[in-house]
């Protein structure tokens, strides 16, 4: 994937907000395009999320997620100048990893 | 498994609607609520947020021929004064003796500032649907975020302002094409919906406000960020009418129209539509 | 004294002559649309030429027309209808409410070899197990049931769907048969969708 994954995370009151955009076409194998042939699908299929190298977010997607993946998640913890990293994995293999400083 | 109310009502809607209960029942709920509903559970999930992000890295970068940045740019307040920008304009420069709106004056300051070819860069002003946002989109992201709270003040200050929102309004009535269609024929009534799909009434304050404000929004059916350039443009070409061009006085005109109608609303975008 | 009047008359003539030009030229507040739009597709520019109908059709308020004008724009579409060629009107209701449920048709963006839709849905309820329908014309629920198929209420229906201004001197509803977009099969088959009596509109 060419394009970042766009992540902001921000602490407050000792709870830690993510929001990431990702960029994926997220095919899910049952559209067919103008020839009538169907476009393969290709979609994410896990995504992990980690604050200083403690796994945070662990989740199994599926072709049922839209394009260009918007993900909001929260967890306890984080201060200012920590790391926060999400890599996600498709079906086809690829996979994209991407980190952010707190604020 | 809980289920949030906006789903179960969807659903429960559903179901009525295949046993035959009478249309009145179904009818005022169906566009709205289920929507407004909708936008509820995102809450503050808005992927514009992070295009802001993304239009605040285009603003500072050198870029282009000159190799400089857009800190420069005047909006319409000085040199690089964003804050409340957004909400001024459609406004006329005395540097360029014309009314402009927030993506010609941009595009006028790549050019003049960073050295961009203009032809280049109005070739293909708006992503194609699902693509990463284009810099246009981006850079209107994060102006128009720069705003929100401030109320919508469109000048009429000026002979071309003026003649501009004129422009604009004639032709918000022009109906043409082998429909018939002006933007009156969608946006003159209250209370009205196409499809599910509530339509604002933009000759009277009350909805005008609240359209104009959202605007620029990242738009869910598109998978990106668009701005007002591309809504005028986008309805063109469903009145059956041929290409509006970027940019062009119609174009700004409607935009000004629109802008005026508004005047007084906080701003409150980028905004999140369907 | 005299020269001073004299000259005063002459300032005050060439003054109002010029008011009464500026007033006679008061310019369009529109320009040149033209300017602002180039062909795509198959929108030509030709689409920005506006019929009477269209012009009278144009202003702000939403006041009809002078009497005169109404009259003239409705006589003149009703006589632009043109029948069914073999006096059939009703054709297959499925193929109508394909042609109801399709948005698309004379945009740009569409292949002019793809038929066009009507869009019904957009603006109308119809049958009545289709939720997603708009309310900027009236419900069509139920409607052969309701009326009947008399040849009276078939022609009337035939020519709303032609052309609307008959009967709305400015009608929202696009023209169907005089605007040519739906072919004269299209109407037929959204004329049974309408009154078929087992369509889902009369369910």
């Amino acid at each position: 994937m060419a394009s970042p994954m766009r992540i902001r995370a921000k602490t407050t009151d000792g709870v830690t907000e993510v929001k990431a955009l990702m960029s994926h076409p997220m095919e899910t194998g049952m559209r067919k395009d103008a020839d009538g042939k169907p476009i393969p699908a290709h979609y994410i299929t896990e995504v992990t999320a980690t604050h200083n190298d403690k796994l945070v977010l662990h989740a199994y997607w599926g072709p049922a997620v839209s394009q260009n993946p918007f993900l909001n998640f929260r967890f306890k913890g984080g201060a200012a100048g920590d790391t926060v990293t999400i890599k996600w994995v498709d079906n086809q293999g690829e996979s994209q990893s991407e980190q952010t400083a707190l604020t | 498994m809980k289920m949030k109310n906006g789903l179960f009502a969807a659903l429960a809607w559903v179901t009525l609607a295949a046993l035959n209960v009478p249309a009145a029942a179904v009818a005022q709920d169906a566009g709205d609520d289920i929507f407004a509903q909708y936008r509820e559970m995102f809450g503050d999930d808005n992927p514009a947020e992070l295009i802001e992000l993304q239009g605040e890295d285009l603003w500072s970068q050198t870029r282009g021929p000159k190799k400089a940045s857009l800190e420069q740019c005047d909006l319409g307040l000085g040199p690089g004064k964003l804050d409340g920008a957004y909400a001024r304009l459609p406004r006329y420069f005395a540097d360029t003796k014309r009314v402009m709106d927030l993506e010609t004056r941009l595009i006028h300051c790549m050019v003049t500032l960073q050295g961009f070819a203009e032809k280049d860069l109005v070739a293909k002003p708006f992503s194609g649907r699902g693509d990463q946002p284009s810099d246009l989109e981006a850079l209107s992201a994060f102006i128009a975020g720069r705003s929100r709270g401030t109320p919508i003040e469109v000048s009429q200050a000026h002979a071309q302002e003026r003649a501009a929102y004129e422009r604009g309004k004639a032709f918000f009535f022009y109906r043409a094409g082998p429909h018939d269609f002006s933007c009156a024929t969608c946006h003159s009534q209250s209370g009205k919906r196409i499809r599910l799909q509530a339509l604002p009434n933009l000759t009277e304050a009350a909805d005008a406000r609240k359209a104009y404000a959202t605007w620029p929004g990242y738009r869910i059916s598109e998978g990106t960020v668009r701005t007002m350039e591309w809504r005028m443009g986008d309805c063109a070409r469903q009145q059956r009418l041929p290409e509006l061009q970027f940019g062009s006085d119609i174009a700004i005109g409607l935009i000004t129209y629109l802008g005026v109608m508004a005047n007084g609303e906080p701003m409150n975008a980028p905004g999140l539509k369907r | 004294m005299h020269r001073t009047v004299t000259w005063s008359l002459l300032g005050a003539a060439l003054c109002c002559t010029s008011m009464l030009v500026v007033a006679a030229e008061k310019p369009d507040p529109l320009g040149d649309v033209a300017a602002s739009f180039k062909a795509r597709g198959q929108a030509g520019m030709d689409r920005l030429e506006r019929n009477p109908m269209q012009q009278a059709c144009s202003q702000p308020t939403s006041a009809e027309p002078p009497v005169d004008e109404a009259n003239e724009i409705r006589s003149g579409a009703q006589k632009r209808v043109r029948p069914p060629s073999n006096g059939q009107y009703l054709g297959d209701w499925k193929a109508g409410e394909t042609i109801a449920q399709t948005g698309k048709g004379m945009q740009y963006s569409d292949d002019p070899a793809e038929p066009n839709g009507d869009n019904c849905y957009a603006c109308h309820q119809m049958a009545s197990s289709e939720i997603a329908y708009g309310t900027l014309g009236p419900s069509l629920a139920q409607y052969g049931k309701l009326r009947g198929n008399s040849n009276a209420i078939l022609e009337y229906t035939w020519s709303r769907l032609w052309d609307s201004h008959i009967y709305n001197v400015c009608s929202h509803m696009p023209r169907f048969g005089d605007a040519g977009i739906l072919t004269e099969q299209q109407l037929k088959d959204v004329m049974a969708y309408l009154f078929d009596p087992a369509s889902p509109v009369n369910q």
